[in-house]
């Protein structure tokens, strides 16, 4: 089952905040293909938000291709899939990169420690039966 | 009588009070949709309260209207208030009543009363039936006064600052019980609050009122996105700002510029791109900073402040 938790007064909103614990959790092979989501209603009372803000990011993860709808059954986490064009792909990788850098490099690190962590960070992935499995689309 | 099927359970129309000579509401117009949860928000003498108490019947428009479940709120017959669930401000309770002696006595005006719920509201704050009013705490209070506000399962419920007072338990209750409320088809509840972080958890929707003036009535995602901030970093002293529309505060740190803009829209972009800005970059806003920047006053004062300093 998921685990889920979310933190009033952030900048991000609270529907943001499910959207990237759930995109990271599949991800990181936390939860493979077919984990069942809890149903809005349950998700909604067990964080003790408006099931609304359940929906929608229920709503963003189905668009996403992260998770996908069973009629009458609720939401899975879904057999990895193309959503965005190549284009549109390396243009949210570039993105998510540029945040990332510009994170390390104020924090003072520089190209052989930025490129080891995140070498060590991947083979644990990879450990976990994460990543490869994502891979295939 | 009168069950409507009307897609708001509470329409407002320029409803306006004054007390003397001062406009406590101005011209308030909005609609709260059936089955959402409405949250008011609006600093201290805001006018939140006196517009509840308009709505309620508890105090007459000087103009405008009001229509509460199909009624107008100047002529609430007993049938529909026995709809509205209303929690008053502060918790009231009677002091000499025992717990379960105000259960009955309550009970004595709904047809509907569950006293199911009525039991089960107590158990949760955990409070002995035996106990009289003036010997609960404030919690305690808050507790009973929610249990006879539940137990008629309204179709309407209004509370006035129902978080007052609480510790962060009995709030996580009443958001619970909140929320438990409107599973329910149709049932919709308004409520007033100064904690920002109850509203973004259960409020779908939000009402900002600002000395008696309405100055946004939105779903919460879209105020939080209507309100941004922006920072523009210049290579030299920042240079004077020419007229931005919705301009709600600003800051300015070592050669950065914040600005916390309401509307944000391609006209303000475009004035914005026109400096000679060396960076732009959005900063993403909290709903509690969105809200202080909204309706606070530190907007003005740092204004002026800033024009000075900006001169020297």
């Amino acid at each position: 089952m998921l685990e889920l938790r979310i933190v009033t007064g952030s900048n991000v909103p609270l529907y943001q905040q499910i959207v990237d614990q759930v995109r990271w959790g599949v991800a990181s092979g936390a939860h493979p293909v077919g984990t069942p989501l809890p149903s809005v209603r349950a998700l909604a009372e067990q964080l003790v938000i408006n099931p609304n803000t359940v929906a929608r990011a229920y709503a963003d993860l189905v668009r996403e291709g992260v998770v996908e709808t069973r009629a009458g059954k609720g939401c899975f986490v879904a057999e990895p899939r193309k959503v965005y064009a190549d284009e549109e792909r390396e243009r949210r990788l570039d993105a998510a990169l540029e945040s990332f850098l510009s994170e390390a490099l104020s924090l003072g690190y520089r190209g052989a420690a930025i490129r080891s962590a995140v070498e060590q960070r991947l083979a644990r992935l990879e450990s976990q039966g994460g990543t490869r499995k994502r891979e295939r689309r | 009588m009168s069950q409507t099927n009307a897609p708001e359970a509470i329409r407002t129309d320029g409803l306006t009070r004054y007390f003397g000579s001062e406009a406590v509401v101005k011209d308030l117009t909005l609609a709260v949709p059936r089955g959402s949860v409405f949250g008011l928000l609006g600093r201290n003498g805001s006018g939140k309260t006196t517009t509840i108490r308009l709505l309620l019947g508890l105090l007459a428009p000087t103009r405008g209207s009001a229509v509460v479940l199909g009624s107008p709120c100047t002529n609430l017959s007993p049938e529909t208030r026995a709809r509205i669930g209303y929690l008053a401000e502060g918790h009231p309770v009677f002091g000499w009543m025992r717990v379960a002696a105000f259960g009955r006595f309550q009970a004595g005006f709904y047809p509907t009363w569950n006293e199911d719920v009525f039991q089960g509201v107590l158990r949760f704050f955990q409070i002995d039936a035996r106990r009289r009013g003036r010997d609960l705490s404030r919690g305690e209070r808050a507790g009973l006064c929610l249990a006879a506000t539940l137990a008629p399962d309204p179709e309407l419920l209004v509370l006035d600052d129902p978080a007052i007072g609480l510790d962060p338990v009995a709030r996580r209750g009443l958001l619970e019980a909140l929320l438990y409320v409107t599973r329910r088809e149709g049932r919709t509840v308004l409520f007033s609050s100064h904690v920002l972080a109850d509203v973004e958890r259960v409020a779908d929707r939000v009402a900002v009122l600002d000395r008696g003036v309405l100055r946004a009535c939105c779903t919460v995602d879209a105020f939080r996105e209507r309100v941004r901030r922006v920072v523009l970093r210049f290579s030299g002293a920042p240079p004077t700002l020419p007229e931005i529309p919705g301009l709600l505060s600003r800051w300015i740190t070592d050669g950065e510029l914040r600005l916390t803009i309401a509307n944000y829209d391609a006209a303000v972009q475009r004035i914005l791109e026109g400096l000679p800005l060396e960076r732009m970059t959005a900063e993403p806003l909290g709903l509690e900073e969105a809200f202080l920047d909204y309706v606070g006053d530190r907007g003005e004062r740092t204004f002026f402040l800033q024009g000075r300093r900006a001169e020297a």
